[in-house]
């Protein structure tokens, strides 16, 4: 009976020395311990994924693209200023699109999403010196020349949709609705860099800036 | 005859029955630590087909998850990024790196990067990225502190246990919302704003589901 415990114990520590502990980092694909093929389940179900692979389809991605000339319902982009900046001429419409209301939640969104798209290069003041500046982007503008300061809203809203020479587009990550509040934030940090003292009427501000 | 079996053959029933009480209790131990989702999966790090560093990109960098996942706060799945969003930067940073190759081979070709996918719950089972993170769960209580990672790393088991867990009394693992993408953020329970936490479980009404329907639907 010795024998046999202490063979156990030698398969025991043998077992542990082979699989090792939990937590410990390893590079081949976790053990499945319910298989497929001896427990068929429904782990595995013949749908397709977002970003999924597919046997089905000869590009071997179950994401499709919407078949040409088809409009999914509700995605019919019939305004030109809301989504392609323009207006009825076709030239980069001024101002917002009547879809659009900004008010201080639209801009606090828009705030948001510039510090999380446009940041990083732009800067959180819109002067061009984000971090990537540092690692060689350096083409990078500053907002706050004339001519961006004069540029109509559509024109922005048309370099975030479909970007402009090194500046790659953003439409994937931001939809039609959240370029314009970018856009809206944009402007307000162009009119905060222009900002005077009489443009400051909150007379505890002015107290704190050491106005008269 | 009387020299067959040994007097002590006489106590074998009782240690047979001993020695399995024991090889029971072993196997279990050894199945509920070796085949349940906290050893099989944990500390699972496939080697991508590019070096890419969270570290390097989220704490060096400072950009915030959703500059990369981008739909994690708007839909179920959180998308690993396309080759483009790489080139936003790496079109003019490090253009002819060798590590970043396979990038610019994709995006020239429009082809998807050929990332290793970690983070896998079975197709029986339902889950929504953007319903979490919109309610102050951060990335880092289901995936560890990724920012600081080299290579990503499975840190949760992930298992059905684990989401009843947190679904079962959500309120100590709660941030506020503007420190969901901040890893290195403390919890409302930590940083003693425990009222603040049942104030947004209120407010939000929270109710994560503990019923079978509402993950195996
Ligand atoms: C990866 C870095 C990067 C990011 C992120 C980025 N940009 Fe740019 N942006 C550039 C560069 C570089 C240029 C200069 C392009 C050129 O060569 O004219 C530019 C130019 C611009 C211009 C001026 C276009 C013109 O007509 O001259 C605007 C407006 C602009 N960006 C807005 C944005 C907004 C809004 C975002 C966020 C959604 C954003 N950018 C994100 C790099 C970036
Ligand atoms: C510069 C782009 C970028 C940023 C920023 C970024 N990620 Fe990622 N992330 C990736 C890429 C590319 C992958 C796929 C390759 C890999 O797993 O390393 C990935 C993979 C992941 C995965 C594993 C996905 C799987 O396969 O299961 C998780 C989890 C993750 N990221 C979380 C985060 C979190 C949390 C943050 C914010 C702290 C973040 N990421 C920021 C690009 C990024
Ligand atoms: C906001 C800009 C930005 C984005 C977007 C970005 N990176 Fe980077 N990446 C950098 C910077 C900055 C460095 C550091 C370069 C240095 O150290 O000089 C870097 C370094 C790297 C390196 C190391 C390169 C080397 O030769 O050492 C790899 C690999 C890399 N990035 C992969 C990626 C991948 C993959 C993606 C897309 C998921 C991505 N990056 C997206 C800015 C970015
Ligand atoms: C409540 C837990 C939880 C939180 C919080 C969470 N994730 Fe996930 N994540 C998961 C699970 C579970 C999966 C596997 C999903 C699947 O199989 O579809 C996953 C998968 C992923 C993937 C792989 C792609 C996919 O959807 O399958 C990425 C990338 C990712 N998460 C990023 C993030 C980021 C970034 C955050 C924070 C903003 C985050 N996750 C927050 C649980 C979570
Ligand atoms: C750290 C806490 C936490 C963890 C871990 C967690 N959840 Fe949740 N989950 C929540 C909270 C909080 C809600 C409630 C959201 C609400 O009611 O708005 C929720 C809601 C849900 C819902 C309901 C969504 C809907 O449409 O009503 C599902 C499904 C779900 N979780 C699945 C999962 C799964 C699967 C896992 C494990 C991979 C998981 N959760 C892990 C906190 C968590
Ligand atoms: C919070 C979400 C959630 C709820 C609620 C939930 N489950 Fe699950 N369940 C999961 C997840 C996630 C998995 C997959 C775990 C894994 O991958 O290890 C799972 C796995 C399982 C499995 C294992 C299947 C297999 O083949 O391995 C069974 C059985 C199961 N659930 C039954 C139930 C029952 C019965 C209930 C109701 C009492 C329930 N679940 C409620 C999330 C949930």
């Amino acid at each position: 009976m010795r024998n046999v415990y202490l063979i156990t114990a030698f398969v025991c520590v043998a077992v542990v020395s082979l699989l090792g502990l939990r937590g410990t980092r390893f590079t081949a694909p976790p053990l499945d311990v319910f298989p497929e093929w001896a427990f068929p389940s429904m782990e595995f179900q013949p749908r397709p994924k977002p970003q999924g692979a597919s046997r089905f389809f000869a590009d071997g991605q179950a994401d499709r693209r919407p078949v040409q000339h088809t409009v999914a319902r509700g995605m019919l982009r019939d305004d030109d200023h809301l989504f392609l900046g323009r207006d009825s001429a076709g030239e980069f419409a001024r101002g917002f699109p009547a879809a659009i209301t900004v008010d201080p939640e639209f801009l606090q969104h828009g705030r948001e999403r510039y510090a999380i798209y446009c940041a990083p290069c732009h800067s959180e003041v819109g002067d061009g010196n984000g971090i990537t500046k540092r690692y060689g982007m350096g083409a990078t503008p500053s907002y706050h020349d004339e001519r961006l300061r004069t540029m109509p809203e559509g024109e922005i809203y048309n370099t975030i949709t479909n970007g402009k020479n090194t500046m790659m587009p953003y439409a994937d990550k931001l939809a039609p609705a959240e370029r314009w509040a970018v856009v809206a934030y944009v402007r307000a940090l162009q009119r905060a860099q222009m900002g005077k003292p009489a443009d400051v009427t909150d007379a505890a501000a002015r107290q704190t800036l050491g106005l008269p | 005859m009387s020299k067959l079996f040994p007097k002590s053959a006489n106590k074998l029933p009782l240690q047979i029955v001993i020695y399995v009480g024991v090889l029971a209790g072993i196997a279990t131990a050894g199945v509920t630590y070796y085949m349940t989702p906290k050893y099989t999966r944990v500390g699972y790090a496939p080697v991508q087909p590019v070096p890419f560093s969270h570290a390097q990109h989220v704490q060096e960098v400072g950009l915030d998850c959703r500059y990369c996942h981008s739909n994690v706060d708007k839909s179920g799945h959180s998308n690993v990024p396309a080759a483009q969003t790489c080139m936003n930067c790496h079109g003019t940073i490090k253009p002819n790196s060798p590590a970043l190759a396979v990038v610019r081979e994709s995006f020239e070709k429009n082809t998807p990067v050929p990332w290793v996918w970690i983070h896998k719950t079975p197709d029986f089972a339902f889950f929504n990225h953007a319903i979490h993170v919109n309610r102050g769960i951060s990335c880092v209580e289901c995936h560890g502190p990724v920012n600081q990672m080299e290579t990503v790393t499975h840190m949760q088991p992930l298992s059905m246990a684990f989401c009843l867990d947190c679904h079962r009394d959500p309120a100590p693992r709660l941030r506020a919302p503007g420190d969901v993408y901040n890893l290195d953020s403390r919890t409302l329970a930590d940083q003693g704003r425990a009222d603040e936490a049942q104030n947004y479980i209120h407010d939000w009404k929270l109710m994560p589901p503990q019923s079978c329907s509402g993950c195996h639907r």
